[in-house]
């Protein structure tokens, strides 16, 4: 997450995700660490996060439909997305979270 | 598996009539095994048959995978087939987890695995003791991805991993058009490949079966027909593949005191099959009631195929030579099944019989006319089906009388029905009509009877209130 905000950010009301982990596996640690980045440097206070482990958790997975992990879920606003990966691919997570900049 | 024990591989009963003796047992214990088809020609259903028999007949739990239909959509559908998913779940037996993958709803931010899936699917099988797993079509997760590579290699650790786990999988795959599957999942699942197909020939639908790839372990490398009835799928045959079954020696009588005398045992072979053909209005059906009747005089059960005449109409007229099929029926001894051939389709009339055999457990079966059936198939499929039959009897030490119908001089037809037959058949007799000084001359003939000598003369009979009178007497 090396990019610098370009301007103010829009977004419309408070962001719900919940991030979906397996254990401490490399890819999970990666992701965890990609979204807290982008949460501080964004979305102070504008973010509700949580994050599962569904080693702890397996009938979640199932409820989720989580098949892919890494997974992030944007529960709020609609719709719905399910970002799949370590969240490297910034400028895709912030469009797939909503997130534009003011020119 | 008595049979089985020089393999060494260990087998998990299919569930499926009829693929465990293709498969020498089944499919292989632990290990993950692919599917694969074109739509609409029964891998659901298969995988489905496995997951419910396994847990009825073998108490085996599994666990249901899928990635295309609903929970409620699955229930509904098999339903009609009597697999009672949800009573199943109730009693912890069977795990239903639906995949739903929502293309619009994914983005790829990243390198990723399928944890997910294996964390459910270990849960699944956990939660439960599942032996049996099936994924209904895994294939399914390539339309929501980009990256088929990571794809790619976590599929095939998800098959280690099964293999690990120990359970028997059923993986199903839709059939590509240069490979077996679109995704080349055949790659990853190496060890028992089968491939379902469904064509229509001669507007008569066609399901075939064949076992493409067994990974140490014989099996029957043929396509098998197999149905799709209220019973689910059956796979034909419900035989075995080899020349093994025993030759009694014990003799029995074709029905006629008079014929019996024709051949040098006084009768013919138990569990030896008889042919008899003849022009039409020969008296194929009376010799063939002969026997019928001799049968139940044993208090042997008997199986009547009838495909010209109903039931009521084959007793009324043979009662008018004095054999009282009625009697019989009565008492439990003869069982008359009449329909059209052209009303299903061969592998099904098969099928009915193999069913009415296992019911019945019939001594002596009769088939008349089998020529009937022979118009509904090709040549080939004809006599594959004959062998079959010739088989399943066979092995079951079942007295079997076929008829056929032939027709004057030498037509094509004529020469496929004797040819896919005569071969197989132990004893056959000819029977004919001769115009004789304004008269009507009936004669038999012995054309052949394996393992006995017999009579070369033509015997003149006629047909009375008592049914067949030889009027020549009998030489050997």
């Amino acid at each position: 997450m090396k990019e610098k905000a370009k301007g103010k950010v829009i977004i419309e009301g408070k962001l719900v995700l919940k991030l979906y982990v397996s254990g401490m596996s490399s890819k999970s640690m990666k992701a965890i660490e990609n979204i807290n980045l982008l949460c501080e440097e964004h979305l102070k206070g504008r973010f509700e996060l949580e994050i599962i482990d569904i080693y702890k958790n397996p009938k979640i997975a199932s409820e989720q439909h989580i098949v892919f992990s890494p997974s992030l879920l944007k529960k709020l606003p609609l719709p719905q997305k399910m970002l799949v990966g370590t969240l490297s691919d910034t400028n895709k997570v912030l469009k797939a979270l909503g997130i534009t900049f003011e020119a | 598996m008595e049979k089985n024990q020089k393999e060494s591989l260990l087998k998990t009963p299919t569930g499926i009539n009829g693929l465990d003796e293709i498969t020498n047992g089944g499919f292989p214990k632990g290990r993950p095994v692919l599917i694969c088809g074109s739509a609409g020609c029964g891998k659901t259903l298969f995988a489905a048959q496995f997951l419910v028999r396994g847990i009825t007949d073998y108490n085996e739990p599994g666990v249901f995978m899928s990635f295309e239909e609903s929970e409620s959509d699955l229930t509904q559908n098999f339903k009609s087939l009597g697999f009672d998913f949800e009573k199943l779940q109730a009693e912890k037996k069977l795990h239903i987890d639906h995949v739903r993958i929502e293309r619009s709803e994914i983005e790829e931010t990243g390198e990723y695995d399928l944890e997910g899936l294996f964390i459910r699917l270990n849960y699944a099988i956990d939660s439960i003791g599942a032996k049996r797993v099936v994924l209904d079509t895994i294939e399914s997760l390539f339309s929501g991805i980009e990256n088929t590579t990571i794809l790619r290699s976590e599929i095939r650790r998800l098959f280690g991993w099964l293999k690990e786990k120990g359970v028997t999988a059923i993986i199903t795959g839709e059939r590509g058009e240069n490979s077996l599957t679109r995704q080349g999942l055949e790659e990853y699942v190496s060890d028992c490949v089968i491939l379902l197909d469904f064509r229509v020939i001669e507007q008569i639908a066609t399901r075939r079966l064949r076992v493409v790839k067994y990974r140490g372990s014989t099996h029957g490398t043929n396509e098998y027909p197999f149905l799709i009835d209220e019973y689910g799928i059956s796979v034909l045959p419900v035989t075995s593949l080899k020349l093994d079954y025993k030759s009694p020696t014990e003799i029995i009588t074709t029905g006629l005191p008079a014929l019996d005398q024709a051949f040098s045992e006084c009768g013919i072979y138990r569990a030896s099959s008889i042919l008899i053909t003849g022009n039409a209005g020969t008296s194929k059906t009376i010799l063939a009631a002969h026997f019928a009747w001799s049968s139940c005089e044993r208090k042997e059960r008997t199986l009547y195929f009838s495909f010209e005449e109903s039931p009521d109409q084959l007793v009324r007229n043979m009662a008018t030579i004095g054999i009282d099929f009625e009697k019989v029926i009565q008492s439990k001894l003869l069982h008359i099944h009449a329909s059209r051939p052209s009303l299903q389709g061969l592998e099904m009339h098969l099928m009915t019989l193999n069913r009415l055999l296992a019911e019945i457990k019939p001594r002596t079966v009769i088939i008349d006319p089998i020529s009937s059936l022979i118009s509904i198939g090709n040549n080939s499929e004809v006599r594959a089906m004959l062998i079959r039959l010739m088989d399943t009897l066979k092995i079951n030490q079942i007295n079997a009388l076929f008829t056929s119908l032939t027709h004057e001089g030498h037509s094509e037809n004529n020469f496929s029905i004797l040819d896919a037959v005569s071969s197989l058949a132990d004893t056959w007799i000819n029977l004919k009509n001769e115009e004789r000084n304004n008269e009507r001359v009936r004669s038999l003939l012995i054309v052949k009877s394996r393992g006995m000598g017999h009579s070369n003369n033509q015997q003149h009979f006629t047909i009375t209130g008592k049914g067949i009178h030889f009027t020549s007497p009998n030489k050997k």
